[in-house]
């Protein structure tokens, strides 16, 4: 397949890693921010094939994981209502609230319909007009737009039975919360590559500068991951904390804009809370006062709750990347994709799950 | 529907109903006029015609006797209805079993309110993959529920088969050294059936692999009988899931080779684009093969001298090192652990 058999040339992964190899003369400790980084880095076997002394530590990029666990039991509420068609991601299904996952409201009778965009929770929504259909709404600035225009295009042709329930996360403020904290020490990063595709390159200048931290833009294929930690080690063994582009065939400068317009005629930004992480100033995006008849929050009168987590799970820890998944006592035992008890093991980008899946013994 | 197939090969009969109604299972008339018009004139054969309440059947040898129910959602999807998945999985267990299908049974359960053109469609998929396994249908069941106590239709096929006499199949007798062979391209089935679900609909040419299997498997044991230590066919749970199993109670490992897998490239890109792993994804009309090394090129030939075994492929070899665990090399060198299917979100497939 074009674009991605060639980024897993094992030619030139071997050149990246020797080049890798032959720069490196310290510890560094590099976050990707990515899910899907961190996805492919286990998937093709790379943690194992890079020096010893660079340590990958996995970032919070993983909209499942993220995703506060009120607003999982905001959405099992929803979907325990009589008249309601709940639309979700596969993934968020299985994400454990403080009662109950949205898979188990649907063993209890709630509709709950898996969709890979939310155009198609819309087309359910004109299917159904009997029944008032939420699609929750989760991610990064990455699946903004989309959700955005599912919102332009319902007011658009006057569909009333459908809205979203929005829990939009966004990469810099993570960043910068992640860089002031004080136990955390991240020597670079590895931004991700679509989520920049979206919002720009330019969006990380200031990170670099105040933080005084490379930041790399990679893709999620071998050799773009590859190219991404050989330029960030090659900037911080010579002392260098600039922004570099290692995916260009896909991110611009100014990122795309008609996207951004979309996004910007819904969503307005705002305080978000992180799953693990806590509140983030300005970091997540929110529905416009102007469409509050779309913001399910807003429209169906749900209640804010505190959702009551797990205490021995570590996933704040995991995704602030002070722990390895295998070192958290419930790892492997207790907590496993079929039963998980944080989110980080859902997602199959969840940095838990994809230890799991391949192959990591707990510790 | 474009997929329907069988319209023309079998006219649908002459019926005072559109849709099945819960009269239909009542024993009564209108279950007669099902029987009779719809069922029994499809599937003739005397075990069927003597019109007892089971089947009587001659057979000699070992038998082989296996069951399986299907509940797909959507019961029309690119390449094959409920109907064709419903013999051809019964089929392919008995052809994993070593055995010669000869006989199924055909138990419906009918959601009310279903169109007796779908039903048609779904028997003449029954009655045309039976006739290409060469097994005959003789004994059955209908029966209806109230509207959204089902999905449309159930089906449940139970099946007899003789077994070939030479089969030796048994997870004991894997041992290291032994070759690994997958008989077609995988996750075909799976792919094809994301690609009709509602809410996950995706453009593409991707029809399922739905086939009988039997024909293969049997000339692989008639030509290297005990050589053949095991024959499994990964549907739910897909490639990854079957040799998890092979490792774990034969104890052994399994090494694969990523770069080796036979994929179709559109099957590939649908499960990149949707984050699915293909060695979890399922398959109906291919098997999996663990096979003495020193028969392992010629098992090969033989199973891509068949129609359905063109594509057939050494995907790996067994291994004393790591018990229990199946490792696959990544292409560009890298080496992770295939673990077991750790509840992925996949529609119902079979």
């Amino acid at each position: 397949m074009k674009y991605l058999e060639e980024f897993r040339n094992e030619k030139q992964v071997k050149k990246l890693l020797n080049d890798i190899h032959s720069i490196v003369t310290r510890e560094w400790s590099i976050m990707e921010i990515c899910g899907g980084q961190t996805h492919s880095l286990v998937k093709n076997g790379i943690l194992n094939l890079l020096p010893g002394e660079i340590t990958m530590v996995h970032g919070p990029g993983c909209p499942v994981c993220v995703t506060p666990i009120g607003m999982i039991d905001r959405a099992v509420e929803l979907a325990l209502k009589k008249n309601v068609i709940m639309c979700s991601f596969g993934d968020m299904v299985r994400v454990p609230g403080s009662e109950m996952s949205l898979m188990k409201s649907k063993a209890l009778g709630a509709d709950i319909r898996i969709v890979y965009s939310p155009l198609d929770a819309l087309k359910i929504a004109r299917d159904n007009p009997d029944r008032e259909v939420v699609f929750f709404a989760v991610g990064f600035e990455t699946t903004a737009p989309a959700n955005a225009l599912s919102v332009i295009q319902a007011a658009k042709s006057g569909l009333r039975n459908y809205s979203i329930l929005t829990s939009h996360v966004l990469v810099p403020p993570a960043m910068e919360a992640i860089l002031s904290d004080e136990e955390t020490r991240i020597d670079g990063f590895l931004a991700a590559g679509h989520v920049c595709a979206i919002m720009g390159s330019e969006e990380y200048e200031p990170i670099t500068k105040k933080y005084r931290v490379p930041v790399v833009i990679t893709g999620f294929e071998p050799v773009d991951l590859l190219h991404g930690i050989k330029s960030c080690v090659e900037q911080l063994e010579s002392g260098k904390s600039e922004l570099d582009n290692q995916y260009k065939r896909v991110v611009r400068r100014a990122g795309n804009q008609e996207a951004q317009s979309v996004i910007f005629e819904i969503f307005e930004v705002g305080d978000r809370e992180w799953r693990g992480i806590g509140m983030i100033p300005s970091s997540g995006y929110h529905v416009k006062e102007k469409y509050s008849d779309y913001d399910a929050i807003r429209k169906l009168d749900v209640v804010a709750v505190d959702g009551k987590e797990n205490p021995d799970c570590m996933a704040g820890l995991i995704l602030k990347g002070l722990k390895k998944p295998h070192e958290c006592p419930l790892f492997g035992n207790k907590c496993s994709p079929s039963n998980p008890q944080g989110a980080p093991m859902v997602s199959s980008e969840g940095a838990c799950a994809a230890y799991y899946h391949f192959g990591y013994e707990p510790e | 529907m474009s997929d329907r197939k069988f319209t023309l090969q079998c006219p649908m009969p002459e019926l005072d109903f559109e849709v099945v109604t819960l009269g239909h299972g009542s024993g009564g008339k209108l279950t007669n006029d099902l029987l009779d018009k719809g069922v029994f004139s499809l599937f003739q054969n005397d075990a069927l015609q003597q019109r007892h309440d089971g089947a009587f059947l001659d057979i000699q040898g070992k038998i082989a006797f296996t069951t399986d129910s299907f509940v797909i959602n959507p019961i029309f999807f690119p390449g094959g209805n409920i109907g064709e998945l419903s013999v051809n999985g019964t089929v392919n267990d008995l052809a994993m079993c070593g055995a010669d299908p000869k006989y199924i049974s055909l138990s419906l359960i009918i959601e009310e309110g279903m169109r007796i053109d779908d039903l048609w469609e779904v028997l003449a998929g029954v009655k045309v993959s039976a006739e290409a396994a060469g097994v005959q249908v003789v004994t059955g069941d209908t029966k209806v529920v109230e509207k959204g106590k089902g999905d449309q239709v159930f089906i449940n096929t139970t099946g007899v088969g003789i077994t070939h006499p030479a089969v030796d199949f048994s997870m004991d007798r894997i041992s290291p050294e032994d070759v690994v062979i997958v008989s077609g391209p995988i996750a075909a089935h799976g792919m094809a059936i994301m690609s009709v679900r509602e809410g996950l609909t995706f453009e593409s040419d991707i029809i399922s692999d739905t086939r009988p299997l039997h024909e293969i498997t049997s000339s692989l044991i008639d030509k290297y009988g005990k050589d053949i230590k095991l024959l499994r066919d990964p549907t739910r749970g897909g490639v990854a899931t079957v040799l998890n199993e092979v490792a774990k109670f034969s104890r052994v490992g399994i090494e694969l080779n990523e770069y080796r897998f036979p994929v179709d490239t559109q099957v590939k890109a649908a499960c990149e684009m949707l984050g699915l792993d293909p060695l979890y994804v399922a398959n109906e009309g291919i098997f999996l093969a663990v096979v003495k090394k020193d028969i392992a090129q010629q098992a090969l030939s033989t199973i891509q001298s068949h129609r359905y075994g063109r594509q057939a492929t050494i995907i790996g070899e067994v291994q004393e090192e790591n018990p229990g665990k199946v490792f696959i090399k990544s292409k560009i060198g890298g080496r992770r652990v295939v673990g077991m299917l750790a509840g992925e979100q996949l529609p119902r497939i079979c």
